[in-house]
């Protein structure tokens, strides 16, 4: 078959080539000159080799805050996809029920991020806030403003608020599409509540589950705005994740050549995990 | 054994899906339910198993009644149009899974499924998941689940119509042979005459929640009770046209075809039925007449050829051996087997029974 030749074709390419090395290749490009750079203002630069890049990786700080964003990330996956699955069970399959359930669901994901921080600011307060005044009045001893735990246990819980319905809805679609008659099946069967979920519901929502696993591990992996104004990272540094240790460093202190190696070094974690993720999962999905 | 539905109605909502249906299935037989989409025949069904309830009557099994009584507690297995197997179980998996459940031995197990697996030709898959397979097999495997449990009520929803072709033929002639030795009741549905014919036993046609007939399916075939049955029980569709009898002479309202028929009834008019195949580009049977027409389609299917064609102010379907060519707008012949016409009075009730 003789193809024809036509190169004029790569000008459709063009405004996507454009688009693409505005908003990703060149602000990288830039993180990546400083990463190998010192600045010192008014445009002066001097060559530091990988200077920052060690310094990042043997850093106590960045070993801290590291480990606090990958326990962070572990506890929210734990509680979010177990109790996803379990709401989206649970909800109405057909009539007037379903519409309220989707559109109550999906009101905690349609809040804009510092909102949803500033709300749980307030609510969470020990003087005034509806939660943080409750707990205190029937004997808990909570202030998310000073002592670690609590500041923990009130992003983590925000977070769940915040993004299981978004496990939810996935589940849901997921389990919406198996053929009514697998449930016959199993019930001709005998099969128990619980050997139907394992065996039909679950291998059914792999996919989907795969999805919501790999969303909620970036998004919380790169979690900043909501805690940012819950807690600010504090107390101490007890709750600054990567993304709010790295605003600090680049932002606060000025320190942009090491910024600029932990922000290439986290894009780089967050990439490996994902691509080990998803690799995986579709290694599974081969094999069944 | 035998299963008995006794006034079965199904109602959901303000919509009546099954109207009051008495029907008696015996042992050791295979039943088909014939009729098109939402006749009827899944949810007649499903109350048969048991997974859905009826509004009212009763379900008679084994001189028991069972009624409302739930599917796990009755020795039935249903196959489904779709191919439905356990994802991420294998074929021997697949097939173990409702013994399993059940608490049989495992050398019991291994060695009815090893069985079941031959039957069904799954021997060499055993180890493979349902996803490796094709839509076929995945069906076989499907079809041994139902078998290997020993169920006194096997139903199977349309189980070929997700198949192609030539898969679907293949199967389709393998069923009744699969049946054979069981002491069970086969309750097959489908939307195909043709099926119905293949698979024999007893046949019940279905229209819009209506059992119309039950019987042995040749009978049902040859002999319909009604024109309901016969139009049901007819693919391509049956050509009905009226007439009008004095004596032995017949004769078309609409035309002036006539003929001699020693059918005994009254003189007045009626209504006929004649199956496609009985119109033919040549002559069949000592009695048969003449038909002008205008072709409007002609096709070949296989070794048969389909012609439309027009006389009067009526539609003709025709069904005749071998390739027939004909030209759309082409004026020909045809032949009408008078025999095989099935005339009906004014009630739609089958008039020249036997």
């Amino acid at each position: 078959m003789n193809k024809t030749i036509n190169q004029k074709a790569w000008y459709f390419v063009i405004p996507v080539f454009v688009l693409v090395a505005f908003n990703a290749a060149i602000p990288l490009m830039t993180v990546v000159n400083y990463s190998f750079q010192e600045t010192f203002g008014n445009n002066v630069f001097a060559w530091e080799g990988t200077r920052w890049f060690k310094q990042i990786l043997l850093s106590e700080r960045f070993h801290a805050s590291l480990g606090r964003q990958f326990a962070f990330t572990f506890i929210i996956l734990l509680i979010q996809i177990p109790l996803g699955i379990a709401i989206a069970l649970t909800m109405p399959k057909k009539g007037w029920g379903v519409p309220i359930c989707l559109i109550l669901m999906s009101m905690p994901l349609l809040i804009p991020w510092n909102v949803v921080g500033a709300m749980w600011n307030i609510f969470a307060l020990p003087d005034i806030g509806f939660l943080g005044h409750s707990l205190n009045a029937i004997g808990f001893d909570y202030n998310f403003t000073q002592q670690p735990g609590d500041a923990w246990f009130t992003t983590i819980l925000m977070d769940v608020w915040h993004w299981t319905s978004l496990v939810v809805l996935l589940s849901y679609a997921g389990l919406n599409s198996i053929q009514p008659a697998y449930y016959q099946a199993a019930e001709i069967d005998g099969a128990s509540r619980w050997a139907t979920f394992r065996y039909i519901e679950l291998p059914k929502m792999k996919k989907v589950l795969t999805l919501a696993i790999l969303l909620r591990f970036m998004d919380s992996f790169m979690i900043y705005t909501e805690p940012f104004v819950l807690t600010g990272g504090g107390p101490g540094n007890t709750t600054a994740f990567l993304s709010i240790d790295l605003v600090k460093m680049a932002l606060g202190q000025f320190d942009l050549g090491p910024a600029a190696a932990m922000s290439l070094i986290y894009f780089f974690i967050v990439l490996l995990v994902c691509w080990v993720f998803y690799n995986l999962m579709m290694k599974n999905e081969a094999q069944s | 054994m035998s299963l008995e539905l006794k006034n079965v109605e199904k109602k959901v909502g303000i919509d009546t899906h099954i109207h009051p249906t008495s029907l008696k299935l015996e042992k050791n037989t295979i039943n088909v339910l014939l009729g098109s989409t939402l006749a009827g025949k899944t949810t007649l069904m499903q109350i048969m198993a048991g997974l859905d309830k009826p509004t009212s009557g009763e379900i008679w099994f084994d001189g028991k009644n069972v009624t409302g009584m739930k599917v796990q507690k009755r020795n039935c297995s249903m196959v489904y149009q779709q191919f439905i197997n356990y994802p991420n179980y294998t074929v021997y998996e697949n097939i173990a899974s409702p013994l399993a459940i059940t608490g049989v031995k495992n050398d019991e197990i291994k060695q009815r499924v090893g069985k079941v697996a031959e039957l069904l030709k799954l021997s060499a898959m055993l180890n493979k998941k349902p996803d490796e397979l094709s839509g076929g097999q995945q069906q076989r495997t499907a079809l041994a689940r139902a078998l290997v449990k020993d169920s006194d009520l096997i139903l199977l929803d349309e189980p070929l119509a997700n198949l192609d072709f030539k898969l679907r033929e293949e199967l389709r002639e393998e069923l009744p042979k699969l049946f054979e030795d069981r002491d069970c009741i086969v309750v097959y549905a489908t939307t195909e005459p043709s099926d119905a014919l293949m698979i024999g036993g007893n046949t019940a046609t279905l229209l819009e929640g209506k059992v119309i007939q039950y019987g042995k399916t040749l009978e049902v075939y040859n002999r319909p009770e009604n024109l309901i049955s016969a139009k049901v029980f007819s693919d391509p569709p049956m050509n009905i046209a009226e007439i009008t009898k004095s004596g032995d002479n017949c004769k078309f309202t609409n035309n002036n075809v006539q003929w001699k028929s020693s059918v005994k009834i009254k003189d007045g008019t009626y209504k006929i039925g004649i199956r496609p195949h009985n119109i033919t580009t040549y002559k069949e049977g000592n009695n048969s007449v003449e038909i002008n027409g205008k072709v409007q389609i002609s096709e070949l299917s296989g070794s048969e050829s389909l012609i439309h064609f027009t006389n009067g102010s009526l539609n003709w379907v025709s069904l005749s051996n071998g390739t027939q060519q004909k030209n759309v707008g082409e004026d020909t012949k045809l032949y009408m087997n008078t025999d095989e016409f099935l005339y009906f009075d004014q009630n739609n009730r089958l008039v020249n029974n036997g």
